[in-house]
């Protein structure tokens, strides 16, 4: 059955690409074979990107560029716009300095804890461990699930009459609204998304680690250096290029930090998990005027912080990479 | 006993283990239970009754109070321990006014009721996994329609994706033309443009071409992913120029050359695709969420996401819905666990 549907779509194409083989030439047929992929590419990013521009710097509530008036630089005017730089409660859109503020705390609190963690789990995993096959899938498995699924899950344990607040009371201390109050429903959002995440990173720095030659260890053995020199001295130190990778990816993941937390929290209470993806959102698509221009600039601003982080990964590899030739 | 001991503890190494590797293990023993302790409870709570899912505080095993059939009652009663002036006995409840119940005995229903303090009565529970939660979820909410989109999203956009790619990336490693070092830089770069940036755009696209609640909508923009050109071309650039020669001698066309000779020997790239784009789609929400506005069309992240926001968030069916759509990435993890793990370590790709 499958291989004659996969036959049928090989004579649907082949008469296609001959024809293509015979006019173009052999040098161009290259482009017929790319194209499906450039077409798909350019109408879905590459001119969306363009498009965004436009966005930016027109006002008005229509979806069609052309219906939409030229305001310039406005939309950026309306998200900057404060009285006071530093009293965010003073700005026209408060709630997308909360969204920024919100992002960065997230991130730098998330991504180091992450790490760490990750790092610990990685060098847990590189010992002489009995099943590491299967320690590593543990902490691999909710990688897989999806963000809703992770949302609900926590939501499930962490609701006022959930897992968590019956340990509570079983203990004799009062239950705790978890969800609903601010300095809690942030404190899951990191915790949660550490949840979902840390096998991925622990898996990159597992493999990072398994590279480092074993005859380096044996090297230090010799030498009788302890385990904490070794691991400053030698694991670290060759470490250091996947963790670069894994701290900006990890960073440029948590920025974008958007399913789980909308499903957990919604954002709220207030706006106290609110973070920038879902500013954009909530600005184009679910209010109940859609403002495509102000979303539009916000995420130029997103943009330009990814590119930042980007940048950033790049110098910090290649000063890596300098140190070493220097070594 | 002593034996399962030692095998339990042996190192690879120098035979004994010392406090370090106790404390190891006692590491991912926590780390097992952190990781899994939360999904076990989500499984057996998924089985749990209505009632059972409302109670306070709740148990780990899905008990639910047993109920009875009494004569001359339409509906079951449930079952009390009561406290009688003749010892305790299992009794049907058949009405509550404030502390006060009115019990019945089920073996001898004409029997005068009797009325007993609340605080007298103990609910006689029994273990009983509520399978109908999860046959309910079809017929109620047109579960059966979400899955379809689901599964029909994901099976498409995967087969979609392995054809587009692979036939980007065949070009990209087995030709010389102009400009084919600036196609492929185009394509790597797009890796630096995650799609929260350009969500706006995206939508009027997806609404000029006429795919706003259409399932179409949320497959093809995302089957061109740079991560699977970049997979897949890697992989081609390995295959011998030799085997494309020969079969040019035989005078096979471009075309056969790909489907007969390249896609079958880049297998092993193609699984590795092929997982990720099933776990990309399965999971997929901000994407369906900004062009699936109708429920026809809701896929079942979309469902969960609309059910869990309800007023009166129905969690007996939240809960076994939520394990349904668990199940094909668990399936995915069980069986095909080395390709995910290897994909990512080589690729550094999710």
């Amino acid at each position: 059955m499958a291989s004659s549907v996969l036959a049928f779509f090989f004579n649907l194409f082949e008469p296609f690409f001959k024809f293509g083989q015979k006019h173009l030439g052999f040098s161009k047929l290259g482009w017929l074979f790319v194209g499906p992929n450039l077409l798909v590419f350019g109408l879905f990013t590459f001119l969306p990107i363009l498009i965004n521009l436009i966005y930016a710097a027109t006002g008005g509530v229509n979806l069609m560029p052309a219906e939409r008036p030229y305001v310039g630089g406005e939309n950026f005017g309306i998200l900057f716009e404060c009285r006071d730089y530093f009293d965010i409660t003073t700005c026209r859109k408060d709630i997308f300095w909360r969204a920024i503020l919100n992002t960065v705390q997230f991130s730098v609190i998330q991504v180091t804890l992450m790490v760490l963690l990750s790092l610990m789990t990685a060098l847990v995993l590189n010992r002489k461990i009995i099943g590491r096959g299967f320690w590593r899938g543990v902490f691999f498995y909710p990688v897989l699930l999806s963000p809703v699924v992770v949302a609900l899950i926590w939501k499930w344990l962490l609701q006022n009459e959930g897992a968590f607040n019956a340990g509570l009371v079983a203990m004799g201390s009062q239950p705790v609204e978890w969800l609903t109050t601010g300095s809690w429903a942030f404190f899951w959002t990191v915790f949660v998304s550490i949840w979902a995440h840390m096998g991925f990173y622990t898996l990159i720095l597992l493999a990072g680690l398994q590279a480092i030659p074993k005859d380096m260890y044996e090297a230090a053995e010799m030498d009788a250096a302890s385990p904490w020199r070794t691991l400053t001295k030698i694991t670290l130190p060759l470490l250091m290029p996947n963790l670069i990778v894994v701290l900006v990816l990890a960073m440029i993941r948590a920025v974008q930090i958007f399913d789980e937390v909308f499903v957990l929290t919604g954002g709220g209470p207030g706006s106290a998990t609110t973070f920038i993806v879902q500013f954009i959102y909530q600005t184009g698509f679910a209010e109940q005027i859609h403002l495509y221009g102000l979303a539009a600039a916000a995420s130029l601003v997103l943009a330009v912080g990814l590119m930042t982080l980007t940048f950033v990964q790049l110098k910090l590899t290649k000063a890596n990479e300098a140190g070493k030739r220097a070594r | 006993m002593n034996r399962i001991f030692i095998f339990f503890t042996r190192t690879h190494g120098k035979g004994r283990m010392d406090w370090t590797d106790y404390l190891s293990y006692a590491y991912l023993a926590v780390g097992l239970f952190t990781m899994f302790a939360p999904i076990v409870w989500l499984v057996m709570s998924s089985f749990k009754t209505e009632s059972a899912v409302a109670q306070f505080p709740p148990t780990f095993l899905p008990y639910s109070q047993q109920s009875v059939k009494v004569m001359g009652h339409d509906q079951p009663l449930p079952l009390y321990l009561t406290k009688t002036p003749d010892g305790e006995r299992s009794m049907a409840q058949v009405m509550r006014l404030g502390i006060e119940a009115t019990m019945v005995d089920p073996a001898k229903p004409d029997a005068a009721p009797i009325k007993v303090n609340i605080n007298d009565r103990k609910p006689i529970n029994e273990l009983k996994f509520a399978v109908e939660n999860y046959t309910e979820v079809f017929g109620k909410f047109s579960f059966g329609k979400y899955l379809f989109n689901s599964v029909f999203i994901t099976v498409i956009a995967t087969l979609l994706t392995l054809l587009v790619n692979s036939m980007a990336a065949f070009a990209l490693s087995k030709y010389q033309f102009k400009g084919q070092k600036f196609v492929f830089g185009l394509i790597i770069a797009t890796l630096m443009i995650p799609p929260t940036i350009i969500l706006v755009p995206v939508f009027l696209v997806i609404n000029s071409v006429g795919f706003l609640n259409s399932l179409w909508g949320v497959i093809l923009p995302a089957i061109a992913t740079p991560t699977g050109v970049f997979l897949l071309r890697q992989y081609m650039l390995t295959i011998p120029d030799e085997l494309l020669e020969a079969a040019r001698m035989d005078h096979a066309s471009e075309w056969r050359i790909y489907w007969k000779i390249i896609l079958p020997l880049a297998a092993p790239a193609l699984a590795v695709l092929a997982i990720f784009s099933v776990m990309w789609r399965w999971n997929d929400f901000l994407l369906p969420l900004i062009v699936l506005s109708k429920s026809e069309f809701f896929t079942l992240q979309l469902a969960l996401n609309s059910f869990q926001g309800e007023l009166n968030t129905q969690w007996h069916y939240l809960l076994a819905m939520t394990v349904i759509t668990l199940i094909p990435i668990t399936l995915v993890f069980a069986f095909l666990q080395k390709y995910i793990t290897t994909g990512i370590a080589g690729a550094g790709v999710k």
